[in-house]
């Protein structure tokens, strides 16, 4: 039988609904959580489904509610706070990487803050400097969160559910170009474990690893390099923080050779942090400097016109692959007739967001 | 009020209107790339506030700032361009929809993130008052971003420091689809909150042109006058959806009643009505203006759409000042 496929979207949707059904402390808020529009679906219904009490939308008040959710916590909540975009987290910095992060360290590991900070990332479509930001790596480079990237919709869900039932904050950075992507979703209740990579296609010529909607890029350019006799290894990283060494040193001591991929920009970025761990971890296995793939570094530009080549495409992956392998690289084929343009995910985004 | 002086209102007004509906049309050919948030049916308050300002006045907005960038004088040309995407635009293309300026006009830019302009604009205040100049600086917002935290905080500082500051809010009862009602206590309203923090803080009809430039003429006043800052609260009514060209009422939040009532207090139709009951309406005249906007707006476009793109190489080019 062919297995059940849902959309990221869905996914996310489910853990949710699964998590509100479960366990009576589990709660739900945010910009616009209860709305027709259900925050790109994903929590569509629930507030009819489990009351506004425990689904409910709130002042726009990032900071103030970020404070609001782990003081409940602290209080024997399991709040989920979603936000529509990234960019309008960072107004919550100090309650998440001051208050939250520091909570059971700082108390001598008394109590911990059952927290989950959904975040989308913006791309394309005009989303400029202050929609599309991928801010990972500020939030991995804290000790006490834990930060997920689920890239299918499998881990979309699996990943949420362990989410919620962890009793330290986790930030979950969800790429709004995965929201259609549809995939295998088991149905009922199931944990992905955090802290654990996935070798989501084995190969072993060059070892890719990559992170949320790269993942997904990735696998394409494995394919194209397949066709060019190249086979890749492509390890999913799902989890940012912590990091999954183990299996991240395992491929690359047998492919010997490294890409690393990532949604955000270059510097002090988690390919910074892959590279650094195969320097310091496999450096006799390396048989040609790794090569990254990140955003160009600088801010996210409106205009379609730069949106090839701010933002990492196939086409940057494939050639970064033939790199590492002693291949030159390949000229692009120019954009025909019907190809999405570069500043959507597919033919069917009508934008804005 | 002269009748030229009426005339200059419709006329602003008039091309705040037809711009986001030229905008809204042309959306759909896909070649505007990026989010556009409309003003259609709030154009009072930037014509209102921006025509009582004196030209070194500034003003900052947010997301939905097309109006308070023309009314200020922000180049029609340049907005065009941005939308687009070109090199031509106002922000070279890097901004947007979102991120519109024009410092030659007083207009020092609008950026998203709710709240934060506030700021800014208290900031360029401040610096006034440091420099002893007699500007005025405007910060346009909605009802949502006095929910963040930095209002408080840069009213506080305003107070303490009698800052030639204007803030307006236009309160269209929305954020996206959240009504005012699950985000702020119904007893409170916002002038009072404005008050509790110390400032002067006026309510008028947001659909009144008229009406709203009193009310910014004696905040202007005021804040110029070393009162200290003022807040205005514009009640109004979004008409088209929060983001995009479209209506929205397909999705339930609101009745397509609520937008026929409010489209009766029309902020155009209104100054018709009264430019008729006052003996001065012209209806050639009104015609006249409109045909000149409808030829400006048509210019900006094909300007927009023959400029080019910014060239690839630029895309490091604006990341820092030399
Ligand atoms: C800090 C932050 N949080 C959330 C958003 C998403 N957002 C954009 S516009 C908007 C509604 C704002 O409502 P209001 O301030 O009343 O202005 P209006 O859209 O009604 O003109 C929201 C929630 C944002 N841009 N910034």
């Amino acid at each position: 039988m062919k297995p059940r496929t849902l959309r990221y979207c869905q996914a996310i949707h489910e853990a949710l609904d699964l998590s509100l059904a479960r366990d009576p402390s589990v709660y739900v808020m945010g910009l616009g959580v209860p709305d027709p529009k259900g925050v790109f679906e994903t929590t569509l219904g629930l507030a009819e489904k489990f009351g506004s009490q425990r689904v409910l939308d709130m002042p726009a008040s990032e900071n103030g509610m970020t404070g609001i959710a782990i003081g409940s916590a602290l209080a024997g909540m399991r709040p989920v706070l979603v936000h529509q975009r990234l960019d309008f987290a960072i107004l919550a910095m100090d309650q998440m990487v001051n208050q939250a992060a520091k909570w059971c360290y700082m108390f001598g590991g008394q109590q911990g803050v059952p927290l989950v900070v959904r975040m989308i990332v913006g791309r394309g479509w005009g989303q400029g400097s202050q929609h599309a930001q991928s801010l990972q790596s500020w939030f991995a480079h804290v000790p006490g969160l834990k930060v997920i990237m689920p890239a299918t919709p499998h881990d979309a869900k699996g990943l949420l559910i362990a989410a919620i039932e962890d009793n330290n904050p986790v930030i979950s950075i969800e790429h709004r170009w995965l929201f259609n992507i549809e995939g295998p979703v088991p149905e009922g209740h199931y944990r992905e474990p955090i802290g654990q990579a996935r070798v989501i296609r084995p190969g072993r010529d060059l070892t890719i690893v990559a992170v949320s909607h790269m993942t997904i890029e990735s696998l394409r350019a494995a394919e194209v390099l397949a066709e060019q006799g190249i086979e890749a290894e492509v390890v999913d990283l799902r989890t940012v923080r912590p990091l999954d060494r183990a299996t991240i040193l395992q491929s690359i001591a047998k492919t010997s050779r490294l890409v690393a991929v990532d949604t955000g920009w270059p510097s002090c970025g988690v390919s910074a942090e892959i590279v650094a761990l195969a320097a310091e971890g496999a450096w006799s296995a390396l048989k040609a400097p790794p090569v990254r793939v990140t955003l160009a570094d600088c801010s996210s530009p409106s205009t379609p016109a730069l949106a090839r080549r701010f933002f990492p495409r196939v086409h940057d992956i494939v050639n970064a692959g033939r790199r590492v392998v002693g291949l030159e690289p390949l000229t692009e084929r120019a954009p025909a007739a019907g190809d999405p343009p570069a500043d959507v995910p597919d033919n069917d985004f009508r934008g804005p967001f | 009020m002269s009748s030229e002086r009426l005339l200059r209102l419709y006329r602003e007004m008039y091309l705040i209107r037809r711009t986001e509906e030229v905008i809204a049309d042309l959306y759909k050919e896909q070649e505007m790339r990026c989010p556009v948030h409309l003003c259609i049916g709030q154009e009072a308050s930037p014509v209102g506030v921006c025509q009582e300002l004196e030209p070194a006045d500034v003003a900052f907005s947010t997301h939905r700032s097309h109006g308070h960038y023309l009314a200020k004088g922000g180049s029609l040309l340049a907005l065009m361009g941005e939308l687009y995407g070109r090199q031509t635009g106002c922000s070279a293309g890097n901004g947007g929809s979102m991120h519109l300026i024009d410092r030659a006009a007083g207009f020092m830019g609008a950026t998203p993130i709710l709240g934060a302009t506030m700021a800014l604009a208290t900031g360029a205040a401040f610096a006034t008052s440091m420099r002893q100049e007699t500007r005025v600086t405007v910060a346009f917002f909605g009802d949502a971003a006095i929910e963040e935290g930095v209002f408080y905080e840069s009213a506080n500082f305003a107070v303490l420091k009698r800052l030639p500051l204007v803030l307006v809010c236009e309160n269209n009862g929305l954020s996206t689809c959240s009504p005012l009602s699950v985000r702020q206590p119904p007893t409170r309203t916002i002038c009072d909150m404005a008050r509790g923090l110390g400032m002067t803080a006026v309510s008028g009809d947001g659909n009144d042109v008229l009406a709203v430039s009193q009310l910014a003429r004696q905040a202007i006043d005021i804040a110029r006058g070393g009162g200290g800052p003022v807040l205005i609260e514009l009640p109004t009514y979004r008409w088209r959806e929060h983001c995009g060209p479209g209506f929205d009422f397909d999705l339930g939040y609101r009745h397509p009643d609520e937008l026929a009532a409010w489209q009766e207090r029309c902020p155009m139709q209104r100054l018709v009505r009264h430019m008729e009951k006052t003996g001065v309406a012209d209806a050639a005249a009104l015609k006249r203006c409109e045909a000149e906007v409808q030829q400006e707006i048509d210019a900006a476009v094909r300007f927009a759409r023959e400029s080019p793109y910014p060239d690839e190489s630029l895309l490091l080019a604006h990341e820092y000042m030399p």
